[in-house]
């Protein structure tokens, strides 16, 4: 992004290839197919299965099975949370991003390292250091448990848990370009007269909402797919705060594939059609840019 | 109205580097002036600091009086204009010059209406009326660097800033650029400061040069005074080449080469302390200067002979030191000089400098029989 003026890497094309193009990158044939079957194999093969699955029930059965209220619910609360956690980790990952780059201070590189903390550690983990600390005995927990807020065993937990696993995703990716982002560009609006949150709003954050919204739609992916964290940290109450993959391994331990399979493809077409919105919508803010 | 800047006693140190180093500068209403040096000299630190954009660790910069510092930048009056354009990508051209009107307070801020024709004018005005929706991602660099100067224009400042504006771009445009700069600056009521490091265009486009060296100020003055009157050798050699000849003056002003007895220059002060008989000096000559006279008992020997455009380059080996001449190409034929060949050699006017800071700098010229052809 933050290099607008450099040329796109030299691309080979097949269409081109097809039609007796020459290029000077070699390997298009091997590359291009080991890639499409090892996608095959991870991606797609398994999904037609999960989605083969669910279509032994039939519309009926499916439409039946989906609209129950323990599925409707779990959906509520998963696409809920993990729209709320992406958000609040698009905030403040923008802000701790911001501070890394913008800021020195001692243990700066400490930090930064441990913005990378909850990709390394087990979800599991993650999951009962968060229940027992937000727990209404808990160092957190204890703080806001006299106003009668409990957080641990609750959707507020499930939430906090996302967002655990969502903010480095943000971090990472607003980062780098923050880091490249010439200062001439802020000085040229500070001589124009633009004041600090001018120069923010109008300079800074036009270029970094791109990288945002990519983070942002990584850490809703991930919240949405989340599993090891939440279980520890919900109460997992059917319609309250179960979460849909939950949902999906209930399903399994009551030898029922077909539902689980079924709940699992409504998941797949919602994650991917979020997932292809917030990719158009980049488009959309990108093309504005280049034409 | 444009602004008189005045820089008093401006020191700024980066560790232990010293950037400047007690700069006084004045800067009169309405001209374009040059601040030329090489890298490390200082002229960008100084711009910068005259910007606002950096702050002396001692001294004041004054515009129009007033001090500067103080001041928000919307109150300054300065325009801007970075070497790699700093033009904000994500605006449109018309958006990059709308910036410095639409981040006005409500208050003091024009209409959309007035800004949409302030800006269309000045895009008229830097001839890019047609890019006004194309995005800078789009633009030649020579392009980018005119929305560069409308978006610094729009807020109508007193003082327009340059840094390296040209420094970008190839040979050709900055060409163009720089005319076009110098015709505008002067339609315009502002006074311009114009960072460079290409001796060229000091010389062609500004009013007025501040020659900066090693973080002060080696001399200020018209590009025909520091051209013609340098204070320093550094002054000399920074605004165009010079041969450096070791003389021993001899009698009547006569200089001699030293290991030889040709006779190349002669002082045209006479009776100056520096002109006495036997002191050693460094005559400081341009190559178009020197002029070479075929004579098989000459102390010069060419060494090459090479065609550059319109003139003629010559290197001549003059009791081992080489010197290069430079001659209109029409005229070489009439020099039968080639490689090998032998030349007597005249300085057709030259300089020197005291080397113990005693007396000024001294002229030279070529000596009464030499005759010229």
């Amino acid at each position: 992004m933050s290099l607008a003026d450099s040329r796109p890497a030299p691309a080979s094309s097949l269409w081109g290839r097809l039609r007796g193009q020459r290029s000077i990158l070699p390997g298009l044939g091997l590359s291009l197919g080991i890639t499409l079957f090892v996608l095959s194999l991870i991606v797609f093969l398994p999904t037609a299965a999960m989605v083969g699955d669910a279509a032994t029930l039939g519309v009926g059965g499916l439409v039946h099975l989906l609209a129950t209220p323990r599925v409707l619910g779990a959906f509520k609360v998963s696409l809920g949370c993990a729209a709320l956690a992406a958000l609040t980790s698009a905030i403040f990952g923008l802000l701790i991003a911001w501070v890394l780059v913008r800021t020195r201070f001692p243990g700066r590189r400490l930090a930064d390292a441990m913005v990378d903390l909850p990709f390394a550690l087990p979800t599991s983990v993650a999951g009962i250091a968060l229940s027992t600390l937000y727990a209404p005995n808990g160092w957190l927990g204890s703080l806001v448990a006299p106003y009668g807020i409990r957080i641990s065993f609750t959707v507020i937990g499930v939430y906090i848990a996302l967002t655990f696993v969502g903010l480095p995703f943000v971090v990472r990716s607003v980062q780098p370009v923050l880091q490249d982002m010439e200062a001439e560009q802020e000085e040229a609006a500070h001589m124009l007269g633009a004041g600090r949150l001018q120069i923010f709003s109008r300079v800074i954050f036009p270029a970094i909402l791109p990288s945002l919204t990519a983070g942002f739609a990584m850490a809703f992916a991930r919240g949405l797919g989340e599993y090891g964290s939440v279980i520890f940290i919900s109460s997992n109450r059917p319609g309250v705060s179960e979460i849909v993959p939950l949902l999906i391994v209930n399903q399994l331990e009551q030898f029922d594939f077909a539902g689980a399979a079924a709940i699992g493809t409504l998941m797949l077409i919602l994650s991917l059609a979020l997932l292809c919105g917030i990719m158009l919508l980049q488009r959309l803010v990108r093309s504005g840019r280049h034409g | 109205m444009a602004g008189h800047v005045s820089i008093r006693d401006v020191s700024r140190r980066f560790g232990a580097f010293t950037a400047l180093d007690a700069v006084s500068l004045d800067i009169p209403a309405g001209e374009l002036v040059a601040l030329l040096g090489p890298s490390g000299s200082g002229k960008t630190t100084l711009l910068r600091i005259i910007a606002g954009l950096d702050f002396p660790d001692t001294g004041q910069v004054l515009i129009n009086g007033e001090d500067n510092v103080a001041r928000h930048p919307r109150e300054r009056g300065v325009g801007f204009v970075f070497q790699h354009y700093a033009l904000f990508r994500h605006m449109t051209v018309a958006g990059n010059v709308a910036f410095g009107l639409q981040v006005r307070p409500r208050g003091l801020r024009p209409s959309k209406a007035e800004i949409k024709a302030r800006v269309a004018a000045l895009l008229d005005l830097v001839q890019l009326g047609w890019l006004a929706d194309r995005y800078p991602s789009e633009l030649s660099g020579g392009q980018r660097q005119r929305v560069a100067l409308a978006r610094a224009l729009a807020i109508e400042p007193r003082l327009l800033l340059l840094d390296e504006p040209f420094g970008a771009l190839d040979t050709k445009v900055r060409k163009e650029l720089g005319q076009w700069l110098r015709n505008l600056h002067h339609d315009q009521a502002i006074t311009s400061l114009l960072v460079t490091h290409d001796q060229e265009e000091a010389l062609e486009l500004a009013d007025r040069i501040v020659l900066m060296s090693q973080g002060r100020v080696e001399q200020i003055g018209t590009p025909a005074e520091l051209y013609t009157k340098p204070a320093s050798p550094f002054v000399l050699e920074f605004l165009g080449e010079a041969n450096r000849i070791a003389g021993v003056v001899g009698e009547g002003g006569l200089v001699r080469v030293a290991g030889t007895g040709d006779a190349v220059a002669q002082s045209i002060d006479p009776g100056h302390a520096l002109a006495a008989a036997g002191q050693a000096v460094t005559l400081y000559v341009r190559p178009h200067d020197l002029l070479l006279e075929a004579r098989a008992d000459g102390a010069a020997v060419v060494r090459s002979v090479k065609v550059a455009g319109a003139f003629a380059k010559i290197e001549v080996v003059l009791a081992d030191q080489v010197l290069t001449a430079l001659t209109p190409l029409h005229r070489l034929p009439s020099l039968h000089l080639q490689e090998g060949s032998r030349a007597r050699l005249v300085v057709a006017q030259g300089m020197s400098f005291p080397t113990q800071g005693a007396g000024g700098s001294l002229q030279f010229a070529a000596p009464r029989s030499f005759a010229m052809a």
